[in-house]
């Protein structure tokens, strides 16, 4: 069991390394064009933000249509650190991502503590009317630039700074993925499942709730600045509730609760847009009717046969192993 | 989980090799989305090169939101570009120095958002553009403004009218800046119409909105009068009722109204409703308004800034109307015009520099001097900022006319007071 | 004296908008109380009344009142066969799954409207011509006291309905218990589906008064009017009635007030920050009632 465990450890170091040594060599000798150079680091992103989403709505079971507040929280802060003070680029940068992901994570908090007295609906639209609140405020503020946005970030995150964009993309993802798996994350998962018999079970439902909607948050923190230094400029009004939506429908689409799902969506979300530029009318209408579709399957008798029978499989194959 | 993810990240990296393929039909797709509108242009250069014989292509890049709330800016800037690269193409293309170029425009969409903005560009970049015609808005023009640097491109940006979007060297606008458009509107409230309590509603969506609002302000102080009323509305915003409400409650003798023309037809509706009879001033954004309203009464008097407009009887913009309206069954707006004077701009910048190289254009921007559709002898400081006139447009009797065109100015400006004043008893005794 | 006749303007502009969010949100509330799920959709229903009789009166050009009645009879069908086909397989999963289904029809719907009218939004005349009134200096606009009149004869009409007819009295007992109701002879489904068909009535009222209003179709009208309905029914206690009236009308009057006396820009952002605080100090909202979770 445990040589299992380090075998799957190697695999996933080498796919990491080979991801990382293909991109890098792409960018190197050219091999894609510049459109999808620049989309490099939105899916770098988009990954980061789709897997911290992941925590709240896979496995939390809450949902909140605030995650693009949260990112632009971070990207604000983070933004205005490298603007204003005066160190070395990289140390400014380093300074505005713990910044960016600390300012998120204190915003996870504010939204965390009316976590622990509402659920389901309500809650969805208190994260709703949070994000409205932020992005009014950032409308409002003269420091953010007001409607006009923020422009000027300097350019730190684009793909010509792939390794570092990849390895907090890295980061993400490993602390995500470790963090379900460990007591914490079971307790989580405990509470999704049943909050009632977890809390009778000695879990301490608010402590998880706000934990995990301040992980979720630091790392939406994190990826909006990486977000603002690759892009340069930062308007509210892409910051609504449509662009929490989107990271939703990421982590629907991936499977709720699956990490790897999570990933794979916001690759290809990400990039559709840009390989059926030209068709963008439909993208939509095509994401409305895959989600529906998606979700009534999840529910349908069909899906739940699907499972028996791999389930039946599975267990097949254990007792044949015993 | 670990396996999970390791399958999760071979799926990534399989998708985004994926990706890179897809590419090539990418763009393809691409091409003939936009071969509707383009095959006119296509064709007639396809024919004006075999009748000169010429040799050379020369790739102007354009850039605008075609989809979205912002999508009618984007179509009517590609749609002028390409009347402007046709006619230009059918006079026989652009000579540089013996050589003979033809003209084809690449156009991508940038929804209006900054992200989508930086991968338009690049995808432009791929299809190797010489000079871009963008992008259509400030957000856009903002986030390409370093790349553009870097690239060291010409940029003309039709409509871009946040103080920032030009200020690299490489960048021009064929529009005015916010600012400067602010102070002109204070100006006129305040010297043609002989106001002194001005109400300003302006959008704050956007800095198109806030930037003119800024510039009202700062003038009108300077000239001495008074700002009564600042109230702000969002451009997906309705309803107007309670900032009319607050400003029927000021002694304001003009509102001036920064924003879009369909945040101006909701406006004028609601201050015909309530009784509202003060005058309205509105930046160039207004025009396209006689488009949208259900009952031109509610603007009828309205004075707005524009430095182009469709009924025009000047002979170019006659011609440039009936073109559009031949090849898009619509009439033309400022920013088609804009974008057409912007391809024009182009082409004296090659024609002068006597090169197609950016550092050769770049150079000659500041020595032409363009008959455009938005201006006589359009030139350009080397700060990027147009030189030329601007047109106040009033709405009289359901139609757009030049401000003071049939009468002198003190008439006129009486006349239009009596008319509104006229307009707004009918509506109210409606 | 101006001063006051300008915040008993103001008062009436929150009036009436307050009163088209009270009719929307009663949609969601209704809808909550008997499927327990919020119906995201609700709010494009609005623009699917709008476009409607766009179509019948506009472009096919039948006589008013057809038209209205034909927009109706649009909406109570579309929501009755949206929630046949994505909601009613849902019944028993879990809320979440619920309610990203009906994200997805929101979407669905205003694509399609995208797609067949174009997001060029499309001038469309009144079809309520009533002269406006002034009363002791105060103006009042000829659509306001057509709102005013329309919404408040819906309310009275379904008050009456949910306490006084059997219907009515069914549609209480399956929001009650389910369960229960099945056992005494109430068909749930169909109960459900006359929940829905009411909502979207009603939504396709409101749509139609909006449209009189504002005179302009977009395939995203129907977003921010839901949105804010949504917020009043949740402000008032979902799945109350009562609750979505006095929701409605509080919100529309904080939006009028808080835009004329404090800050166009930070309207928004004050109206979501009450809801933040109702909901902290009474979760379940002003009217609601407090549900015990059992396991």
């Amino acid at each position: 069991m445990k040589h299992k465990k380090y075998q799957k450890l190697l695999i996933n170091v080498i796919i990491a390394v080979l991801i990382y040594a293909l991109v890098m060599m792409a960018i190197q000798f050219g091999w894609i064009g510049r459109q999808f150079l620049s989309m490099i680091v939105p899916v770098c992103t988009n990954v980061m933000l789709a897997v911290s989403l992941c925590l709240i709505v896979g496995f939390l079971g809450e949902l909140t249509l605030g995650h693009a507040a949260f990112m632009s929280v971070g990207a604000y802060s983070g933004a205005l650190v490298t603007l204003n003070v005066p160190l070395p680029s990289w140390l400014a940068l380093a300074l505005g991502l713990v910044i960016g992901g600390v300012t998120a994570a204190l915003a996870g908090v504010i939204i965390g503590v009316p976590v622990l007295r509402l659920r389901g609906d309500y809650l969805a639209i208190v994260t709703l009317g949070f994000g409205e609140i932020i992005k009014s405020i950032f409308n409002t503020l003269g420091i953010t630039g007001g409607a006009g946005g923020l422009s000027g970030i300097p350019m730190l995150t684009t793909y010509r700074n792939f390794t570092l964009v990849f390895i907090l993309m890295l980061i993400v993802i490993v602390v995500v993925a470790n963090l379900v798996n460990s007591r914490q994350g079971r307790a989580i998962c405990a509470i999704r499942d049943n909050y009632i018999a977890a809390e009778a079970a000695g879990i301490k439902i608010s402590k998880y709730k706000v934990m995990a909607f301040v992980i979720s948050a630091f790392f939406a923190g994190v990826a909006g600045v990486i977000y603002a230094h690759n892009i340069s400029i930062l308007k509210p009004g892409n910051f609504d509730y449509n662009q929490s939506i989107e990271f939703l429908v990421m982590v629907v689409l991936g499977g709720m609760g699956s990490i790897r799902g999570s990933i794979i969506a916001a690759v290809i979300l990400t990039l559709l847009p840009e390989v059926l530029r030209g068709v963008a009318d439909y993208r939509m209408l095509v994401y409305s009717i895959v989600l529906i579709a998606m979700m009534l399957f999840n529910n349908s008798a069909l899906k739940a046969k699907l499972v028996a029978r791999k389930n039946m499989r599975k267990s097949t194959e254990v007792s044949k192993e015993a | 989980m670990k396996k999970m993810m390791s399958t999760g990240l071979a799926a990534a990296l399989v998708l985004s090799m994926a990706a890179c393929g897809g590419n090539s039909t990418g763009s393809a797709t691409a091409d003939t989305g936009s071969a509707g509108g383009q095959s006119t242009a296509a064709d007639a250069q396809s024919t004006a090169s075999s009748a000169e014989g010429a040799t050379a292509e020369f790739v102007i890049g354009g850039m605008g939101p075609l989809t979205g709330s912002a999508a009618s800016y984007g179509i009517s800037v590609k749609q002028g570009s390409e009347i402007a690269i046709k006619e230009i193409n059918e006079a026989g293309g652009v000579n540089v120095g013996g050589t003979v170029y033809s003209l084809k425009l690449e156009f991508a969409d940038d929804e209006a958002t900054e992200d989508k903005a930086v991968s338009a560009y690049n995808s432009l970049m791929d299809k190797n553009i010489q000079a871009l015609v963008g992008a259509t808005t400030t957000g856009c023009c903002m986030a390409i403004a370093d790349l553009t640097m870097a690239d060291n491109l010409l940029v003309v940006t039709p409509s871009g009218s946040g103080v920032d979007c030009v200020k690299n060297p490489n960048a021009f606008r064929i529009c005015f800046t916010d600012t400067l458009q602010g102070n002109t509107l204070a100006e006129f409230a305040m010297n043609d119409m002989g106001v002194k309590n001005v109400a300003v509603l302006y959008s704050n969506s956007s800095d198109y909105g806030t930037g003119i609002k800024d510039g009202v302000v700062s003038k009108v102080e300077e000239l001495g009068g008074t700002v009564v009323a600042e109230e702000a509305f969002g451009d997906a915003d309705v309803d107007f009722n309670s900032q009319l409400t607050k400003i029927k409650g000021t002694d304001a003798e003009v509102i001036i109204v920064c924003g879009y023309y369909q945040a101006a037809t909701y406006i004028t509706k609601q201050a015909a409703d309530m009784g509202l009879d003060i005058p309205f001033l509105g930046s160039d954004g207004w025009d396209g308004v006689l488009g949208t309203v259900t009952d031109a009464s509610t603007v009828e008097g309205a004075i707005f800034l524009s430095s182009f407009f469709s009924a025009d009887t000047q002979e170019n913009v006659a011609n440039f109307v009936s073109e559009y309206e031949a090849a898009y069954n619509a009439t033309p707006d400022q920013f088609a015009a804009d974008a057409y004077d912007a391809v024009y701009v182009v082409k004296a910048a090659m024609e002068k520099a006597g090169s197609i190289e950016s550092d050769a254009m770049i150079a000659a921007m500041t020595e032409i001097s363009v008959d455009g559709l938005t201006g006589d002898g359009i030139s350009f400081t080397p700060e990027g900022e147009p030189n030329k006139g601007a047109k106040f447009i009033q709405i009289k009797d359901g139609a757009y006319t030049v401000y003071g065109s049939d009468s002198a100015d003190a008439s006129a400006a009486d006349e239009s007071a009596a008319s509104e004043t006229a307009a707004a008893d009918e509506s109210a005794a409606e | 004296m101006d001063l006051l006749i300008n915040i008993v303007e103001q008062l009436i502009n929150g009036l009436r908008t307050g009163s088209i969010y009270a009719l929307i949100a009663l949609g969601y509330t209704m809808v909550y109380g008997i499927a327990k799920m919020i119906n995201f959709a609700h709010g494009d229903i609005i623009m699917v009344g709008a476009y409607s009789l766009y179509v019948f009166y506009g472009i096919l050009g039948l006589p008013a009142v057809a038209a209205v009645l034909l927009s109706v009879v649009v909406c109570v069908v579309l929501g009755v066969v949206i929630e046949k086909v994505a909601y009613k397989p849902l019944r028993n999963a879990q809320p979440l799954a619920v309610l990203i289904t009906a994200i997805g029809v929101s979407f669905l719907l205003q694509n399609l409207a995208l797609l067949i009218f174009k997001a060029t939004p499309i001038p469309f005349g009144s079809i309520i011509k009533v002269p406006s009134v002034q009363i002791a200096g105060i103006h009042i606009s000829g659509i306001t006291i057509v709102t005013l009149v329309v919404t408040t004869i819906s309310m009275i009409a379904l008050t009456l309905f949910i306490n006084r007819t059997k219907a009515g009295r069914a549609m209480r007992a399956v929001s009650e218990d389910k369960g229960a109701a099945e056992l005494m002879g109430i068909s749930v489904n169909g109960t459900i589906s006359l929940t829905f068909a009411i909502g979207s009535a009603l939504a396709a009222i409101a749509g139609l008064l909006f449209i009189c209003q504002y005179e302009s179709l977009q395939p995203t009208l129907g977003a921010l009017p839901g949105i804010k309905a949504f917020v009043a029914a949740v402000l008032g206690g979902i799945g109350s009635v009562p609750g979505a009236m006095l929701g409605g009308i509080i919100l529309g009057i904080i939006e009028s007030l808080s835009k004329a006396y404090i800050s166009t820009q930070l309207s928004d952002a004050i109206v979501f920050g009450v809801l933040v605080i109702v909901l902290l100090v009474k979760p379940s909202g002003l009217l609601g009632k407090i549900r015990i979770e059992k396991v």
